[in-house]
């Protein structure tokens, strides 16, 4: 078992002014015998230590097949990377042997998966899937990576964890298994954690719990986190910018509190006048209308122009690049200047 | 658990009168006379013949027939004798020995080949071995056991022997030891080998797509650990339990094999007892048969809660 990363892989600390994690136009596609699915088409985002990153979407704009580029878990093949890179302190994970990539996964980059209940093996108790990070990847005992299970159940606030390691994860609630997940992911001290929809399966009160509980983890290790969501509330409180994505791009990235004060794209707009308000109580909630791209034949020009109100002709034609607004901030809109001013054609 | 299985046994025994009620009754519809069967071609004397029929309680009703029978098997555990008077138990100990032998064999054999080629197959799916195997399996299944048995018995056993002049695989008898169960062993399993390639082919293929494993890969562990460790724990569930209850049906299933190899088996005894008409000997098969199916279902059961902790019996 080897214990000590290999040489190609950056050593923890210091960064420079390289972000701890980089995704730069990043391309996913899968062959399927119905063609070529683009479900990712040039994504690019950043992350850096102590940092929250949303990266909200529509269902089936790439979000989760973007995680697990980076997470290295796509099934290749169907799916391909034809371009882009991914880069972890400076060095481009795609580029790295598949020996170096494991020693990376789990331990310095992990991820929460959605619905704890399938994500946990269920024939295996829980301290024995906590414990066997520390038994493959330190090499410890059974006994010593039992006692560290019972820590870091302790640590996600697990009633009785000392008794409950012993458990399968059918014995558990929605909200005490995701903690479980969570103990999982954030055994080894990873630097950067990936959360795809980590409370899309909870009732709305433990949601809440499980978002407090990742937020203080983070703030204690200084993790990066990527935090993938449907929830606009929830990314209010705990984000510090979003990514937001449509049909496999990014569409804007901005700063939080911007994005909720003035959205420099028409989509972002949509999503954010398609959240419920007190103030708005029983008048209609708006519907970004129309249906998402079908990612095998995408439209031409700009995605997002068959259900733009603010299409011009160019949109039709010529996809329009990231547009730099500030230095935190990009809009994938020809038109980002009216968006952003709020004038509707 | 305990409870569990008292239980189950308790629910066994409706089952087991069910069953060997309906094999009394379809024995005693046969057609000819038991006594006449047991003179063979000559003519019984009447007198005798009525001793005779006296002593078997053949003149009584069938269900006090059947009385008499069934308690003498649970409370003396007394299988009754057959016309010659040989105690049927001691007829069927030694062949349920050999059939179990065979079955055993069988057993392993489907254990080994089966699922080292599912496993394989399914590592390999979509490739030429792979379409490979299963077109394999589809043959195995769709070719009758009659086939296979005597094909294997004159290829493998007597040309080998004649070319090589050693002989490897011994095509009747028990004679050679566990030798002899080989080539039989191989015939009976046959059927379960296709099987459980294929089963243990798809049980693997969809467990390797469930989100678990995702999350065992995410955990950074080497592919052999995902697929061995995750993977094959998971998988084997399916497996086990067809093995189980498959032993059920090697034991019941064996008797076109044992009369292929002429094999001193329970299968063989069974034919023979039902063309004697000798009730007390095949109703006394069918009833250890039974019991045996039952037990085997109720092991298999039990293994399906050990390997999988969702399941509780209470
Ligand atoms: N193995 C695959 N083969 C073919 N297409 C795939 C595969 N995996 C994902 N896709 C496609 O990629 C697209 C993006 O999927 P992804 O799971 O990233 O969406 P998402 O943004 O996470 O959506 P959701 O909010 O529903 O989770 C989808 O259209 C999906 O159908
Ligand atoms: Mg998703």
């Amino acid at each position: 078992m080897k214990r000590t990363a290999p040489e190609v892989l950056p050593a923890e600390g210091g960064l420079g002014d390289e972000p701890l994690l980089a995704v730069d136009d990043l391309h996913v596609e899968f062959h399927t015998r119905a063609g070529v699915v683009r479900a990712v088409n040039g994504v690019s985002y950043t992350v850096n230590p102590g940092e929250t990153l949303a990266v909200l979407g529509e269902s089936g704009s790439g979000k989760s097949v973007t995680a697990q580029a980076i997470m290295g878990i796509l099934d290749m093949p169907p799916a391909v990377i034809p371009q882009g890179e991914i880069r972890f302190k400076g060095t481009d994970l795609l580029k790295l042997s598949d020996d170096a990539r494991t020693q990376v996964r789990g331990q310095r980059i992990a991820m929460v998966f959605q619905d704890a209940l399938s994500a946990l093996n269920p024939v295996f108790t829980v301290g024995w899937q906590i414990s066997e990070m520390f038994r493959v990847h330190r090499g410890m005992s059974k006994s010593d990576a039992m006692k560290k299970a019972v820590e870091l159940m302790d640590k996600v606030r697990i009633p009785a964890a000392k008794q409950r390691v012993h458990d399968y994860p059918h014995q558990f609630s929605g909200g005490m298994r995701q903690r479980i997940m969570i103990a999982m992911s954030i055994a080894l001290d990873p630097e950067v954690l990936i959360a795809d929809e980590p409370t899309t399966a909870l009732d709305v009160t433990v949601q809440a719990q499980i978002m407090d509980l990742l937020a203080e983890l983070q703030r204690e290790s200084q993790m990066g986190m990527i935090l993938i969501t449907h929830d606009l509330g929830v990314v209010a409180d705990v984000a510090d910018k979003i990514a937001v994505m449509y049909a496999g791009r990014i569409v804007e990235n901005a700063p939080v509190h911007d994005i909720y004060r003035a959205p420099a794209h028409p989509y972002t707009k949509g999503l954010l006048e398609s959240i419920p308000r007190v103030d708005l109580k029983g008048q209609e909630l708006y519907a970004i209308k129309g249906l998402p791209p079908n990612l095998l034949d995408l439209p031409t020009g700009c995605a997002f122009h068959p259900r733009c109100p603010y299409r011009q002709d160019n949109c039709v034609t010529s996809a329009p690049p990231l547009y730099e607004i500030s230095g935190t901030r990009s809009s994938a809109c020809h038109y980002w200047r009216e968006v952003l001013d709020g004038e509707q054609q | 658990m305990g409870r569990y299985v008292i239980r189950r046994l308790i629910q066994a025994i409706p089952v087991l009168l069910g069953a060997t009620l309906l094999i009394f009754v379809i024995v005693f519809a046969l057609p000819g006379d038991p006594i006449a069967a047991l003179f063979g071609d000559k003519r019984p004397d009447p007198a005798v013949a009525e001793v005779l029929r006296e002593q078997y309680h053949l003149n009584d009703p069938l269900l006090l027939q059947y009385w008499y029978y069934i308690s003498g098997v649970l409370f003396r555990g007394d299988f009754g004798v057959n016309f010659a008077d040989v105690p049927v138990s001691q007829l069927m100990a030694g062949k349920f020995q050999v059939t179990l032998n065979l079955a055993v064999t069988a057993l392993v054999m489907e254990a080994v080949i089966g699922v080292g080629l599912g496993l394989f197959a399914a590592l390999r799916r979509g490739k030429a071995s792979d379409t490979m195997i299963l077109a394999a399996t589809l043959l195995l299944i769709s070719v009758p056991t009659l086939v296979t048995g005597f094909v294997l018995q004159l290829v493998l056993g007597v040309k080998l022997k004649q070319w090589t002049g050693a002989d490897i695989f011994p095509v009747a008898g028990v004679f050679a030891g566990w030798r002899s169960y080989l080539l039989p062993g191989f015939v009976l399993a046959g059927l379960g080998v296709a099987y459980l390639t294929r089963l243990t082919r798809t049980s693997l293929v969809e467990t390797l797509r469930a989100d678990f494993i995702r999350t065992a890969t995410a955990k950074g562990l080497s592919r052999r650990r995902v697929i061995g460790r995750h993977g094959l724990r998971n998988a084997l569930i399916p497996m086990v339990t067809y093995l189980g209850a498959d032993l059920g049906n090697l034991m019941g299933g064996a008797v076109i094999t044992e009369t292929i190899f002429n094999l001193p088996g329970i299968g063989n005894q069974l034919f023979q007892s039902v063309y004697l008409r000798e009730q007390p000997v095949v109703v006394g098969i069918v009833t250890v048969l039974v019991l045996i199916y039952i037990l085997a279902n109720l092991v298999v059961d039990m293994l399906y809660a050990v390997l999988d902790p969702r399941i509780r019996y209470e």
